[in-house]
């Protein structure tokens, strides 16, 4: 059985970030534009993975940096809930079109 | 002298009443103030009286000469190795005689005005600006070096400018103090050039330094700054012009004496003190604490304070007589005496018997302190009792106030050179020096005598004669005890001042002068006297038509006098036509239109970028976040295809 080439894997990671990036940039609900966050972060994940696989099969670096992605995307995941629950106690919404107070 | 300490304590205790009833005054001391400052300045007056004893008695003279001694020195600011500004203490002759003179002149003021001013709701705070009054004073003539002297004249000035104020509800008071401020400061903006000119070319701040190095013939000092010249006057005239310049304001020499009969607007007592015996003498003092290199080393400018001061005291005689607000007589009167102390200082020379001038000025500092402090203090109590400054107001109060009339009535005498009271002596110094050197300014010194004496008893007359005695009905009689005390005091020493032997003690050089004045010399300028007497007792001992009369035959003369020559509208003209519209109003249009206008197209610019990049700033999350993606886009595009 033939191996499934790199590009393959890089196509789906390049996917996944664009998703992201598109969620972050046109939802409005705060949780979904983390959960566009999270994406970006995973497809990074698949990347380094990949790489690490096709490239330097007998080292472990690139798995060990998505160990580091995931405890830090786990951070930033408490961190933007703490942020959000305070913006709706201001605002009560937790739309971002809705805070925008610091504006010109 | 055996102890700077006590020396040091004469300025200092006033300046600690000063605090004291300053930061405490109004909450501690409502009621005791007065007491309080006044024992500070007895302790003063007593060591100034212990210093003065000590100085001419005991430890004053080497070889029979009256020496400057320095009894404290120490460096201030040091702006360099060699270049700094030091404090110090200089006691001489004249310095001792001022002491005594201010501090004596400042306790009976302290004295009188606890019955003048009781009442008043701001009494701390008027016995604390006596104190730094006091203060400065005595600091300015215990000064040893020039700069010193400039600290101390300026504090003068501000005391004077808050006691000219002190009324400060009254608008007109409000005026004549910034008018007095702003005059004196016009003058001392002068004074500080003079005292840079100095000290440039005589590389020092200290007056003994400094005087010996521009008055010894040769030296390097003096041939530089005779060589240094401006619009063809020497630079050492300049100087010395513009130092008396200084003193011409703080004296109101004219042209620069528009302030002193505004000044009158502050409490009597403040005016005995400040306005007549003390203060107004500062720039005499100066002069004479100059007095060698003006004598020495430049005549010429020695004989511009000689005119200026003759003038002024013709000048002034002149606008006394036709004055109807008795502390405005007494104003110009007090301008008129000064004119005398500065010619006479102007037609002295240094050495020996010719420096008559300078005891005569020196005597008639000492003698006029007396007599007019003890005049203004009469004004004070007559206004305190009339509540007017106004002639009409009175007239007939001899039988209500007569220990202010026995006293007025020795001032007067005093002033008018009528012996032997003190005026007498002092006056006759002065005559006899100014008929030695020059016979003009003789002519006017005998007939600005003459008129003092007319317009003194013009005054007189108007205030306790004239009217039947029941037109006042004096609701509180005299006065206070202490208010008649200072008078009484006052008229002892105006009557004896005259035999104090000044003569032997106070002379440019140090050496005393032995010269008597034949009584012959005396017939004329007394006889002046008594003929300005009689006539002003023809004219206003009685109501009568006479004077009125005179008036309306002098016309124009008469109108111009009783305007004052109409000096304050010239400034006024000058000021606000040529000042105003020539200077004023195109440097306003300038600053305006160039410079604020630069400003504001800065700013505009400004502006209109910032408006049209301001929506950038929209408030929205996600727009920032374009921005920052859009950001790293480009740079990564630009490492990889432009980075090369």
């Amino acid at each position: 059985m033939s191996e499934i080439p790199l590009t393959h894997i890089l196509f789906l990671s390049t996917g996944l970030f664009f998703i992201g990036v598109y969620g972050l940039f046109t939802r409005r609900n705060m949780i979904t534009m983390l959960m566009s966050v999270e994406l970006m972060l995973n497809s990074v994940n698949i990347n380094f993975v990949a790489f690490n696989k096709y490239l330097y099969p007998e080292k472990l670096d690139g798995i060990f940096f998505t160990i580091f992605v995931i405890t830090i995307a786990a951070a930033e995941a408490a961190v933007a809930i703490a942020i959000i629950i305070n913006l709706y106690r201001s605002h009560h919404s937790i739309d971002v079109e809705d805070a925008s107070e610091m504006k010109y | 002298m055996s102890h700077p300490i006590y020396i040091v304590l004469i300025p200092l205790i006033p300046l600690v009443c000063f605090l004291v009833l300053g930061i405490f005054g109004r909450k501690y001391f409502t009621n005791s103030a007065g007491i309080f400052g006044t024992l500070g300045l007895l302790t003063s007056t007593l060591f100034s009286l212990s210093t003065a004893y000590e100085y001419f008695f005991v430890s004053g003279k080497l070889n029979g000469v009256f020496q400057k001694i320095e009894v404290l020195k120490f460096t201030w600011l040091e702006f360099s190795p060699g270049v700094s500004i030091d404090l110090g203490i200089l006691i001489d002759p004249i310095t001792v005689m001022m002491l005594v003179v201010v501090s004596f002149v400042s306790l009976m003021v302290h004295l009188f005005s606890l019955g003048y001013m009781k009442g008043e709701t701001r009494f701390a705070t008027y016995y604390a600006f006596l104190g730094l009054f006091t203060f400065s004073m005595l600091g300015l003539v215990l000064s040893s070096n020039i700069f010193q002297i400039y600290l101390f004249w300026e504090l003068v000035g501000v005391s004077s400018f808050l006691l000219i104020g002190f009324y400060f509800e009254k608008p007109s008071a409000v005026a004549a103090s910034k008018k007095a401020f702003i005059v004196t400061r016009f003058a001392d903006l002068g004074f500080l050039i003079g005292i840079l000119v100095l000290s440039f070319y005589s590389h020092t701040l200290d007056f003994g330094v400094l005087i010996e190095r521009l008055t010894t013939a040769g030296s390097p000092y003096l041939n530089t700054i005779n060589a240094a010249s401006f619009l063809g006057v020497s630079a050492l005239t300049w100087g010395l012009l513009l130092v008396f310049m200084g003193g011409a304001g703080k004296s109101a020499m004219f042209p620069l004496h528009i302030w002193l009969p505004d000044a009158m607007e502050g409490p009597t007592p403040v005016s005995a003190l400040i306005h007549a015996a003390t203060m107004v003498v500062a720039g005499v003092f100066l002069v004479a604490r100059l007095f060698p290199v003006f004598a020495l080393s430049d005549p010429a400018a020695l004989q511009v304070v000689m005119y200026t001061g003759a003038f002024s005291a013709f000048f002034a005689a002149v606008i006394a007589c036709t004055q109807t607000d008795i502390k405005r007589v007494l104003a110009y009167s007090t301008m008129s005496q000064i004119g005398y102390m500065m010619f006479a200082l102007g037609v002295s020379k240094y050495n020996g018997e010719e420096g008559l001038g300078y005891m005569g000025s020196m005597f008639h500092l000492f003698t006029h302190a007396f007599f007019k402090s003890l005049l203004f203090l009469g004004a004070g109590a007559v206004i305190h009792m009339v509540h007017s400054n106004e002639m009409k107001d009175m007239g007939g109060l001899r039988k209500l106030m007569p220990i202010t009339h026995i006293s007025f009535l020795i001032a007067c005498l005093a002033i008018a050179g009528i012996p032997p009271f003190s005026g007498f002596f002092s006056k006759e110094e002065i005559l006899m020096a100014s008929f030695e050197s020059n016979k003009l300014i003789y002519a006017v010194a005998l007939l600005t005598s003459g008129l003092t004496a007319f317009y003194m008893f013009r005054l007189y007359y108007s205030i306790f004669w004239s009217k039947p005695t029941d037109s006042h009905h004096g609701h509180h009689g005299e006065g206070t005890l202490t208010m008649k005390i200072p008078l009484v005091l006052l008229a002892v020493l105006a009557i004896v001042a005259g035999f104090v032997p000044i003569s032997s003690w106070i002379t440019a050089d140090g050496n005393a002068i032995h010269s008597s004045i034949p009584i012959t010399f005396s017939i004329l300028p007394v006889s002046l006297a008594v003929i300005g007497i009689l006539l002003a007792t023809r004219l206003f001992k009685t109501e009568n038509e006479l004077p009125q009369r005179i008036a309306i035959q002098m016309g124009g003369l008469y109108k111009a006098a009783s305007r004052k020559f109409y000096i304050d509208e010239v400034y006024l003209f000058i000021t606000k036509k040529v000042l105003f519209n020539l200077i004023g109003k195109p440097a306003a249009w300038f600053d305006k239109n160039i410079v604020d206008g630069f400003m504001n197209l800065l700013a505009k610019l400004t502006a209109g970028l910032s408006e049209l990049i301001k929506g950038y700033q929209s408030g929205k999350v996600q727009d920032y976040a374009l921005y920052f993606f859009g950001g790293i886009t480009g740079l990564i595009i630009a490492f990889i295809y432009l980075w090369k």
